[in-house]
């Protein structure tokens, strides 16, 4: 083939370093993350909001929107949503809590068979959608009542309640527990607490102790899941696929991508996301309840949208989502650190959310020159 | 060296399809031979798209056979047809906007690089690649990262008929490549179809206008209500009488003469 000589487009504008290290999907988040840590810095920046343990509460609450949300995301980006969450979240612990302590099962054997149970409903959700084209809006909301009345149904069948506690004796021993409700670090936060950079509790029974005792798992699993979902979507043949999936699927299947697959696997993921969430919640609980959970989905799927995710798939970031999350948990206890009544949560939210969509639909416009 | 000295890469013979009661081909015959373009026209509902998803492995033939290479096959899905060197080029779903030109270029071929026991995407040989096969068909790309959705129509057709080459596409089937393009972007497909020809790859161009087929077409074949009206060579025909071919004869004669001969 001759290689023939190509003329530059004059009217193609050189673009600055800055504008393209700008224009990313994660803008709008990181905006807004800056923007929330600004705030909280001015009005609770006193109020013990950023010591030690002012700084594990936030993150700990952001770690749980982080879960869920970095699941939802690799599903929105492959073209469908998960409406099932939240009654997923109740379902998974009670599943927890009936085994090991109705059944007096081993924990591990309970968290297990909840993971598998959790990950196979999440399958039959994805073969559902591709198989009957529905869209996942009405399959998964039909889950999330089907999930949300067993999770009611089966405690009062057994136990005549709706919460199940004593988890934490059952779990006292058990190998897999630790993973879910441990906490790492102990050592680490013990040295700081003698080289006096945090507190030590001055009465009471654990009198001595540092006050920040160890990183809880649940952040351990937050940070575990956002960085190896960013490599999967960004630097991988799956991700790829992911992307393929969501952008246009017909395309997409034309060249060979197992399109309906890609799809059904990610159902698998945010189900397991969902299932780990759970886990953690009832191992630091102690207790299920049949509430729990409850609109968690659309917390997952305003963390994403605001992260720079399109809701019709394609497009998005997991560290967007990720930020979007902590967006969220520096919010919802910041209001608290500031004396804010904490109904205003929900108005912060509906605004933020509005913002965000716009702003990031204004950078997608740049990025694909869509008009 | 003329390319009707060569045996045919793909040969349709007595193609006929039947969706229930709806006869969309009626035996058709066609072949298609290395470095030549072999235009398909039709006028809508003519049986084009049929006849070339029936090449692609989309549907199987009721009737008829198809050999490749001189073997009789029997594709029983588009990657069969593809594997064995049969691309398509659709006319709107070639691309996907959102995503990258690389993206996009190896999407479902995609390069892997191992890095211990995990596999990456190779992402520095395919935008190496990318940019290099765009520039051999005569796009220079601002970057490889850029999304498809910022290149224009004929330089997203341009992208997709440079992955079929690049993934070894002996036979390229192109679906309406112009049908949604302005006058200079066609002229920019149509000389990435004549490129694309000399290397030796068998082009089968389906469009139904008679001057775009004319522009680069070796041979024509007109299909008309499941039919082929017949196949001329280069020179043997005039774009009337195409033309006249393509809307099935007297009715256009009609037509012309109160449009004054403008169509």
């Amino acid at each position: 083939m001759s290689s023939m000589g190509v003329a530059v487009d004059e009217r193609i504008k050189e673009t600055s370093k800055l504008r393209k290290a700008l224009i990313r999907p994660e803008l709008g988040a990181i905006v807004g993350t800056i923007a929330v840590f600004s705030f909280f810095i001015i009005f609770a920046g006193d109020s013990g909001m950023f010591n030690a343990q002012g700084v594990l509460n936030w993150s700990t609450v952001s770690a749980q929107f982080m879960i869920i949300a970095v699941g939802a995301c690799m599903l929105m980006i492959a073209g469908e949503f998960d409406l099932s969450v939240g009654s997923m979240i109740g379902f998974a612990g009670m599943s927890i809590a009936l085994i090991s302590v109705t059944l007096q099962w081993p924990v591990w054997i309970a968290i297990l068979l909840t993971f598998a149970l959790c990950i196979a409903v999440g399958a039959l959700n994805g073969i559902i959608v591709v198989r009957t084209g529905l869209p996942s809006f009405i399959v998964t909301l039909a889950f999330l009542f089907i999930l949300r009345g067993f999770t009611i149904f089966f405690p009062q069948l057994i136990e005549r309640r709706t919460i199940i506690g004593g988890i934490s004796e059952r779990a006292e021993g058990d190998w897999l527990a630790p993973l879910f409700g441990g906490k790492i670090g102990g050592g680490f936060f013990n040295w700081l607490a003698d080289m006096e950079l945090i507190g030590v509790f001055t009465r009471g029974t654990r009198m001595g102790e540092p006050i920040v005792n160890g990183i809880p798992m649940l952040i351990v699993w937050a940070l575990g899941l956002m960085v190896v979902a960013h490599i999967v979507l960004t630097r991988t043949q799956f991700g790829n696929w992911i992307f393929a999936a969501g952008g246009d699927a017909q395309a997409a299947r034309y060249v060979g991508v197992p399109v309906n697959r890609v799809k059904i696997q990610m159902f698998m993921f945010t189900a397991f996301c969902a299932c780990v969430f759970a886990t953690c919640q009832v191992m630091e609980f102690g207790s299920a309840g049949a509430d729990r959970g409850l609109l968690k989905e659309f917390e997952a799927i305003i963390a994403v949208v605001i992260g720079g995710a399109l809701l019709t798939g394609g497009y998005g970031s997991v560290i967007g989502a990720a930020l979007g999350a902590l967006i969220f948990g520096v919010v919802q206890q910041g209001l608290f650190f500031a004396g804010v009544e904490s109904s205003l949560f929900r108005v912060f939210l509906g605004v933020i959310l509005l913002f965000a969509v716009i702003l990031n639909t204004y950078i997608r416009r740049i990025i694909t020159g869509e008009r | 060296m003329e390319p009707y000295d060569h045996n045919p890469i793909v040969e349709m013979r007595d193609i006929e399809k039947h969706f229930g009661p709806v006869i969309a081909l009626n035996g058709v015959s066609f072949d298609i031979r290395p470095g030549e373009c072999h235009c398909l026209l039709g006028d809508n509902g003519a049986g084009k798209s049929t006849f070339i998803k029936t090449m692609a492995g989309v549907h199987k033939p009721t009737k008829g056979a198809i050999f490749f290479e001189g073997r009789q096959m029997s594709f029983d899905s588009p990657r069969d047809a593809m594997e064995a060197g049969i691309a398509t080029v659709y006319q709107d779903l070639a691309m996907i906007p959102l995503m990258s030109v690389t993206r996009n270029f190896w999407m479902g071929r995609e390069p892997i690089k191992r890095v211990g026991p995990f596999n990456f995407m190779d992402f520095k040989t395919a935008n190496e690649v990318t940019m290099e096969e765009m520039r051999k068909m005569g796009i220079n790309l601002r970057s490889p990262d850029q999304a498809v959705g910022t290149l224009s129509g004929g330089e997203r057709q341009t992208v997709a008929i440079a992955r079929a080459v690049h993934f070894g596409a002996k036979v390229l089937i192109l679906d309406e490549p112009t049908s949604a393009l302005g006058v200079r972007q066609t002229a920019n497909v149509l000389s990435t179809i004549d490129k694309v020809r000399k290397t030796g790859i068998g082009i089968v161009f389906i469009t139904h206008n008679v001057r775009h087929a004319l522009a680069v077409g070796d041979r024509f074949t007109v299909l008309n209500r499941g039919k082929t009206l017949g196949t001329a060579q280069r020179g043997q025909i005039t774009p009337e009488e195409l033309q006249d071919l393509m809307a099935g004869g007297q009715e256009m004669v009609a037509l012309e003469g109160s449009l004054g001969g403008t169509v």
